[in-house]
């Protein structure tokens, strides 16, 4: 175990390569750029590689295309450019490609506040690409968990064939903390499931062979079809209703059934809690700091720090709501979480409370609002 | 002849995929049997071969193909290719693209896979026009050109693709048309081999929008144009003097060596390490 202070985009990069990452495309913007500048020195280091593409459409795709190739494979970038990766973050999730997209949210919308906090892309990160589709987020609020959600996105990503989003703010990817980097053999990597059946009885979205069909990758002898239209066991596209569905009902099961281990949720204090606040990202900061503080004054308050966005954490949330009288949720947007929280506590019962200008929520507002009547 | 039918249909999804999705007529098919023939005649295995395409009536190219293949979104197959040739360098990986997949939406990706001359094939299927979404106009629609969205004829300059692949540093350069199948071959044979990036264009046609609405007549006639109104050219410097003449020139326009993306990156692992 290595003891660093580090920033929060140079723990991402090192979580990176402790998952095995060995690719990344990428196109400069701030707040992300240190992910990128990080990877172009580290990877070649480890033999991985590094590419600037010409922008982040291709960034995305060239990880795609990557990850079909075999290699754990990322992108990083903020709000512009997570804009323009949406489709085929969409083409990753129905062919199930394996990828990871950190997107280190800025004030938005547009060109917006580039240097600025926010947390506005929570419900991007959720339906940003069109279609029905199945997406784990994830969200760090310090430089150590950025580091670890780091090796779980890639962990959840190889695991579920699916695209994986790493949601940080600008707070945490500037800010330097120390963090106790694990030694490689205490952190869990998870590889690819891969097959050796005879080529000829591969069929890369077999549902009968598990929810999660084996993936080999282009080069290894089995020549299989990958498209972002419909498409039957063999990756051919299909128009036939009985496997369109099966295949719908499939990819979002697969997420479903590894629910327990997805969501990521850590409660504090919130036994017996009158009122308890929800909160991730950089928010969990301003948000520990006023519970303590309403804790001085003998108010019965908790903390629910949501290390996963998406699936949301409905029976985490369901069961608070049981014994809570008031549930805060802190965000810099508008409320976009906000609004899974009411859909399952009770808009009654949900106070918002909320800033999109570029600037941290102060303990002391979330702290108002524990104190309200 | 029947023994090129056969080696073609050994590199088809025969069982699977047929008929295809093209009118009948259409070119593609034809590039199609042009790169398997050059394929099997430069004796790859098929494993080591994968087929990157976009969207469009080119871009359903790869289904009909046993190769490792991924039909991608609209404009990105050079994008999507850039990261599986960097992990699989041995592999040859070809793209093929409509001309507004290549050069339109994709115009972006297709200028800096040139530039950083990374070892894929582009071949652009260029019948100028969106055949697939019925016959909008493209960047290669010539000026004048009748289109669904250009009523009253195209006003817009068409892209010269050989030049644009040159200047922007591609390795190779050739173009051949649909009726010169052999030709084609060849040339698509010779980009393969080429290390570093490498273009062909093919030129096409679209009978079914382009052709009705320009009333270029059947598919054979749309073929005799190219037959008849194409010359070969040997050296490059006979090639403008040709084109302005209003012939499409067909030939090898860039043959040259230069260092290769993923051999260059090898080197920056190589400097990586050993610092
Ligand atoms: C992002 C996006 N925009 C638009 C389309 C619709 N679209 C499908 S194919 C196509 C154009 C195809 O033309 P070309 O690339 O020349 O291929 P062709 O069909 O002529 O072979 C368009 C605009 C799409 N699929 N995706
Ligand atoms: S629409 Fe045009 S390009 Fe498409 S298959 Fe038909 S003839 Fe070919
Ligand atoms: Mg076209």
């Amino acid at each position: 175990m290595a003891v660093k202070l580090m920033q929060g985009n140079e723990a991402c990069a090192e979580g990176a390569i402790a998952a095995g990452c060995r690719f990344f495309a990428g196109y400069p913007i701030t707040p992300a750029t240190g992910i990128a500048e990080a990877l172009a020195r580290r990877l070649p280091q480890v033999g991985g590689k590094f590419i600037q593409m010409e922008d982040e459409i291709a960034s995305i795709a060239a990880v795609i295309g990557a990850s079909v190739g075999g290699a754990k494979a990322m992108t990083a970038t903020s709000g512009p450019g997570f804009s323009l990766m949406q489709e085929n973050i969409g083409y990753a999730a129905m062919a199930e490609i394996p990828c990871v997209i950190v997107d280190v949210q800025r004030g938005g919308p547009s060109t917006g506040l580039p240097t600025a906090p926010s947390q506005g892309d929570v419900m991007q990160s959720r339906w940003g690409t069109h279609g029905d589709h199945p997406i784990i987020v994830l969200s760090p609020s310090s430089v150590a968990e950025t580091f670890h959600l780091t090796v779980q996105a890639f962990n959840f990503s190889e695991k579920y064939r699916t695209p994986v989003i790493l949601l940080m703010d600008e707070v945490i990817a500037h800010m330097r903390e120390k963090v106790e980097l694990p030694s490689a053999e205490m952190i869990e990597v998870t590889e690819r499931i891969s097959t050796d059946v005879p080529a000829e009885w591969y069929f890369p979205y077999d549902e009968a062979a598990s929810d999660v069909p084996p993936m080999v990758s282009f080069g290894e002898g089995y020549r299989y079809h990958i498209t972002g239209l419909m498409h039957d066991r063999a990756g051919f596209p299909t128009l036939r209703l009985d496997e369109i569905n099966p295949w719908l009902t499939r990819v979002f099961r697969k997420i479903e059934r590894g629910l327990g281990e997805i969501i990521m949720v850590e409660e504090e204090w919130t036994k017996g809690a009158r009122t308890v606040v929800v909160a991730y990202g950089c928010t969990v900061r301003s948000a520990r700091h006023a519970v303590r503080m309403a804790q001085g004054k003998r108010y019965k308050v908790g903390l629910v720090k949501l290390l996963t966005l998406w699936p949301f954490a409905e029976e985490v949330i369901e069961q608070v709501a049981r014994t809570a009288r008031r549930i805060i949720v802190p965000e810099l947007n508008r409320g976009q979480l906000a609004l899974e929280v009411e859909r399952v506590a009770g808009r009654n019962k949900v106070r918002r409370v909320n800033r999109a200008d570029g600037e941290m929520l102060t303990p002391q507002q979330i702290l108002a609002a524990i104190e309200e009547k | 002849m029947k023994r090129e039918e056969q080696k073609v249909y050994d590199y088809l999804r025969h069982k699977k995929k047929f008929p295809n999705m093209w009118c009948a007529g259409c070119g593609i098919g034809i590039v199609m049997h042009a790169i398997i023939r050059a394929v099997d005649r430069l004796g790859l295995d098929k494993d080591e071969v994968a087929m990157i395409s976009g969207i469009g009536c080119t871009g359903r190219m790869p289904v009909y193909v046993d190769f490792n293949t991924m039909h991608t979104t609209h404009g990105r197959a050079l994008a999507f290719a850039t990261g599986l040739k960097m992990v699989r360098p041995e592999m040859k990986v070809i793209v093929v693209m409509g001309d507004g997949d290549a050069l339109a939406i994709g115009g972006n990706h297709f200028i800096h896979a040139a530039r950083r001359n990374i070892g894929l094939t582009a071949i652009v299927v260029n019948n100028s026009v969106y055949g697939m979404t019925g016959g909008q106009y493209s960047p290669t629609t010539p000026i004048g050109g009748l289109t669904t969205t250009a009523p009253y004829g195209n006003i817009e300059q068409p892209f010269p693709i050989c030049d644009l692949a040159r200047a922007a540093g591609a390795a190779f350069v050739a173009r051949s048309t649909v009726y010169h199948a052999i030709e084609l071959d060849r040339l698509i044979g010779q980009a393969i081999e080429k290390k570093g990036f490498s273009v062909v264009e093919a030129v096409s046609y679209c009978h079914t929008t382009y052709g009705r609405l320009n009333k270029l007549g059947t598919p054979v006639d749309m073929m005799r144009y190219l037959k008849e109104n194409s010359v070969k050219v040997r050296d490059p410097a006979e090639r403008r003097s040709k084109e302005q003449e209003g012939k499409i020139v067909r030939g090898v326009f860039v043959d040259r060596d230069i260092p290769e993306y993923t051999e260059l990156y090898d080197q920056v692992i190589e400097r990586a390490q050993a610092a």
